[in-house]
């Protein structure tokens, strides 16, 4: 389990400076700059229409299928410019994978909702096939639940199991850092408990960050803590961004203490 | 006078009751009208004979084997062009010039009557062309025809796919083609297919476009080059020439037998590809 404090020397993983993000004339995120680190949980927080899955999805620049999105400012991942000109989106979303809000499986088995990944980056091999399906399961959990049905459809599996499969697809093309767009909000409160668990197992591995409107959720799983807001001007900002236990016992700012405290949002 | 709330649904129920009854009773009527008259013409030598003196007396072996050859012929024509043409406007525009171009071409070829289409491959295939009244004009002709509905359904049918699917494959790191070939394409082909089938059973009953294209030929068809009578010309011209109304009925029994069997089959076939993702 993590234990909510960094280690001050943690190296950093994504960078956003000044990060600025257009749709079409709709100014969305204003200046927002950021370090997240290297296997630890950073949650997004903030109230809805903040921008929050903008900025997840700034990571792996999901936000390119909107028409007439437009980024300004500098995102790194490790070295490596996001939104560079000479950028391969395709190698950047296999170093940066996503969880959606919904369980989304593919009208396919389970095998092949794992295999989709990997067998897009060409491994046929159905040996090498099989060890990635069954590490990916292994790693989820679900393993154990599924491993001899694994010709069966995903569609079949409980909300929850669906979840740590879309879970075990992401991972299946071995990324370095996971997205969770609000992931378990479709969600049971058992379902959403091992899925946190699994969190804190895969943070060993992974860069975790995930959005969330759950403020008890940000609090027991995320080691970094961001607030997003609107201001005056409509423009999604970092209202404060530091260690979860910090801000939620001292918020610096009163606009964070009036929103997870409850009184707003 | 006044009705009741209750009385007016009693009446608006009796009458749309009685719309539909009226429809099912009249296309039922049709079909057993054609089928008692037809059905008894049907035998083996009526299946495997050529026609002979017109018609009037043999089967009908190289109109099914005409009819066939022309149908998979446009089809085969038609699939890569309709269901690409499909994905170019589903997935690779947002709505240009050149789209709504596309999209009013096909819109208004979908509205031409079929005798134009059979003007147009008369006039451009056989002649321009030199292909003659063969079963390649035929098949060109049908593919040019049925190509607006292939492309609308098909368009349909990818615009129905989630985006999310879209979005999870690209979060996979796939790329556009990778995610229109493996999980766009597969999860529309339902759609797809449907809008085939519905093309084939225009193919097979197509009269005006064919008839001016693959000509009225009653021998054995031998390649794409040969001429044919489709059934469905065929019994048009037993019909109106009064070679045999016997003759005629059985072919048109035999057309309407094969419309359901290809429907039926084809939706055991989708059904069952689809079970398996299940």
């Amino acid at each position: 389990m993590t234990d909510n404090v960094l280690s001050s020397n943690q190296r950093v993983k994504l960078r956003t400076d000044s990060l600025n993000l257009f749709y079409g004339s709709f100014h969305a995120l204003g200046d927002i700059s950021m370090e997240i680190y290297d296997r630890s949980i950073t949650a997004i927080i903030g109230p809805s229409g903040c921008g929050k899955s903008t900025l997840l999805r700034v990571f792996n620049r999901m936000n390119d299928l909107i028409p007439g999105v437009r980024v300004e400012g500098e995102v790194l991942l490790d070295d490596f410019s996001v939104y560079g000109k000479n950028t391969d989106v395709v190698s950047l979303r296999r170093k940066v994978g996503m969880v959606f809000q919904r369980p989304n499986v593919f009208p396919k088995s389970i095998y092949d909702n794992i295999a989709i990944g990997p067998r897009k980056h060409g491994i046929k091999r159905t040996r090498q096939l099989d060890e990635i399906v069954e590490h990916s399961l292994c790693q989820v959990a679900l393993w154990g639940e599924v491993k001899d049905d694994l010709k069966k459809s995903g569609l079949e599996l409980t909300p929850g199991q669906q979840q740590r499969l879309c879970i075990a697809r992401a991972i299946a093309v071995e990324p370095d850092v996971i997205l969770m767009d609000e992931s378990c909000s479709a969600l049971d409160p058992e379902s959403t408990m091992k899925i946190e668990e699994l969190m804190f197992s895969l943070v060993e591995k992974y860069t975790i960050i995930i959005v969330t409107h759950n403020m008890e959720q940000a609090l027991r799983v995320s080691d970094m803590a961001a607030f997003l807001m609107i201001g005056q001007d409509r423009i999604g900002k970092l209202v404060e961004y530091g260690p979860t236990i910090g801000m939620f016992s001292s918020p610096k700012d009163k606009r964070t203490e009036d929103y997870i405290t409850g009184r707003f949002g | 006078m006044k009705l009741t709330p209750a009385q007016s649904e009693k009446i608006a129920r009796t009458v749309i009751w009685a719309a539909a009854l009226l429809v099912i009773g009249l296309l039922s009527f049709i079909i057993v009208y054609i089928l008692v008259k037809g059905l008894p013409v049907i035998n083996v030598q009526f299946l495997t004979d050529n026609p002979r003196s017109m018609g009037r007396t043999g089967g009908i072996a190289s109109s099914i084997v005409g009819t066939f050859m022309v149908t998979v012929l446009a089809i085969a024509i038609v699939i890569p062009f309709g269901i690409g043409t499909a994905f170019y406007l589903a997935e690779y525009t947002k709505g240009n010039m050149l789209t709504r171009v596309i999209r009013f071409s096909a819109e208004s070829l979908a509205g031409i009557p079929s005798i134009v289409y059979g003007l147009f491959g008369f006039i451009f295939f056989v002649i321009y062309l030199k292909l003659g009244w063969s079963i390649l004009s035929g098949g060109l002709t049908l593919a040019f025809m049925i190509l607006p509905t292939v492309i609308r359904t098909s368009e349909e049918a990818i615009l129905a796919v989630p985006l999310i699917y879209r979005e999870v494959s690209f979060s996979l790191s796939a790329t556009k083609w990778q995610t229109i070939s493996r999980v766009v394409f597969p999860s529309a082909l339902l759609g797809i297919v449907n809008g085939i089938i519905l093309s084939i059973g225009r193919c097979v009953a197509e009269t005006a476009a064919v008839m001016l294209t693959a000509g009225l030929a009653l021998g054995m068809p031998t390649s794409i080059f040969s001429p044919t009578r489709t059934m469905a010309v065929h019994f048009y011209v037993l019909a109106m020439e009064g070679i045999s109304t016997e003759n005629a009925f059985g072919t048109a029994a035999l057309l309407i037998v094969l419309i359901l069997l290809i429907n039926v089959v084809a939706n055991t076939l989708v059904n069952r590809f689809m079970a398996k993702g299940r």
